[in-house]
């Protein structure tokens, strides 16, 4: 059987002899990434803490603009750095140990875009439920006591 | 593998199966889709827990005030450390894995028995760990009391440290006053032989009162969580009228049921989201020593292939991939 391996790794910019050197290759990486997370959410930095943007005022474009910006309206810049690192590293992970650089584009999309699509939805159903439910016990007007 | 595989006769032919236009094997494919049903399960949990803290936004408990504990290092303040290193036993047992998956594509038995033998060691250094902090984790450290509502009221006192005032826990056990009390656990050896009871906690609401009252330094904090990001400090006054009026349950450590860290909610998700990763890799392990001793035997050698190796690889590296994300979001976010 051929196998034939891929051997770049961040489009073309780091290339490998063979095959173990690039797995080394993305350990070292994969290693940086979480050495970089680990640091990061043991000091805090001060300017991560506060979100970037503060969120649109007014109409219709204002609601639109919050939604296009949420990640930086509404999101810690620190998690949203950690949950881009994390999805660095899932990509690693799939894409060199799963070897799924080398399979067929056609699989490739079938796993990838079929996960992605989903988790993407029930995220967002829960996550607007949870926000939902947290209006309702703490708004001005709530009329459910729980916290006593 | 074709002795095993019913043969129509036709499978040179489009329409007889003869094309495979994703070149991958069968078994591997439906590696891949297990893969993507078993990711959708992860992330209904995790999406869940996601929901449970954005119901309990302003009171979720602060992982890097839970998981501060690291195996030998007693009595130290350590966030993450121990997770991290958790994380890179992973990681490197993935590495492994995907060198033994190499060395098949090279047919080279001895070096794949190594790297599937360091793959097994990694996820039992992995298992082990994670029992190590299910174990701390529900014997818990500084204790709390529960109000009416369910809330979580804990113990400390502002200290002095390089200049700056901060807070610092401390344990029940080191204020509570006991007191004789006429409340003894019930067993089946002194009361009704057929009922039981669970073991009491270990100081009632009312010593702790008595301990409180007698230590002008200790306030209580809550579990909301204020501008700056930390927990609400109670004044004095307040810290005593809180245990006094709400105090209902002495908790230690965390269960289903109480969770000394905050909301219950937390320890449910951990237990579970943490538990069923873990019983993934237990899983996985069983299943690389099951292929570990095949490769042994010689039996892929003579398959002429190492196609199994890697099929128990995705599967590893999944396990991987899934505690990169159980990390993040409950370690790290």
């Amino acid at each position: 059987m051929a196998h034939e391996h891929k051997l770049e790794i961040f489009r073309g910019l780091w290339k490998f002899k063979s095959n173990t050197q690039k797995i080394w290759g993305v350990l070292a990486f994969l290693t940086l990434v979480t050495a970089v997370e680990v640091i990061l959410g043991i000091y805090k930095p001060e300017g991560l803490m506060e979100p970037w943007m503060t969120p649109f005022e007014g109409g219709f474009f204002a609601t639109l603009m919050n939604i296009i910006f949420s990640a930086f309206i509404y999101m810690k810049p620190l998690n949203l750095i950690f949950i881009i690192l994390t999805i660095v590293k899932a990509y690693y992970i799939t894409w060199d140990f799963m070897h799924m650089r080398d399979e067929t584009k056609a699989l490739r999309r079938m796993v990838v875009w079929t996960g992605v699509f989903l988790i993407c939805y029930l995220i967002f159903i829960l996550l607007q439920e949870g926000g939902y439910v947290f209006e309702v016990y703490n708004a001005e007007d709530a009329i459910i006591k729980r916290d006593f | 593998m074709d002795s095993t595989v019913a043969n129509a006769g036709t499978e040179e032919k489009t329409w007889g199966g003869g094309n495979q236009p994703l070149k991958a094997s069968y078994g591997k494919m439906m590696m891949w889709f297990f893969i993507v049903s078993d990711a959708l399960t992860f992330s209904g949990f995790l999406a869940a827990y996601g929901f449970s803290r954005f119901k309990f936004i302003k009171e979720w408990p602060i992982a890097d005030e839970v998981f501060t504990h690291v195996p030998f290092l007693h009595g130290q303040e350590l966030p993450m450390i121990y997770v991290a290193f958790m994380t890179f036993i992973l990681i490197m047992s993935s590495v492994t894995m995907v060198l033994a998956v190499d060395a098949g594509h090279h047919m080279n038995k001895a070096k794949v028995t190594l790297y599937m033998f360091l793959t097994i060691i990694g996820g039992a250094i992995f298992v082990g760990s994670q029992a190590w902090e299910w174990a701390t984790f529900i014997q818990g450290d500084y204790g709390a009391v529960q109000t009416k509502g369910g809330n979580i009221l804990q113990f400390g006192e502002y200290v002095n440290v390089d200049g700056e005032e901060k807070f610092k826990r401390i344990s029940i056990d080191e204020f509570a006053v006991p007191i004789a009390d006429v409340r003894v656990e019930h067993e089946r050896k002194n009361g009704l032989w057929f009922r039981e009871e669970a073991s009491l906690p270990p100081y009632t609401v009312n010593e702790i009162y008595t301990g409180l009252a007698a230590n002008d330094n200790i306030l209580v904090r809550t579990q909301i969580i204020n501008e700056e990001g930390e927990k609400t400090v109670l004044s004095r006054e307040e810290s005593l009228r809180q245990i006094k009026d709400n105090g209902k349950l002495v908790v230690k450590g965390a269960n289903l049921h109480v969770n000394e860290y905050g909301t219950a909610l937390f320890a449910d998700f951990f237990f579970f989201i943490t538990g069923f990763h873990g019983f993934h890799v237990f899983s996985g392990v069983v299943i690389n020593i099951i292929i570990f001793f095949n490769v042994i035997l010689g039996t892929y050698e003579r398959r002429g292939s190492y196609e199994m190796v890697e099929k128990v690889g995705l599967y590893w590296h999944f396990v991987d991939l899934v505690w990169v994300f159980v990390f993040t979001f409950f370690y790290l976010v």
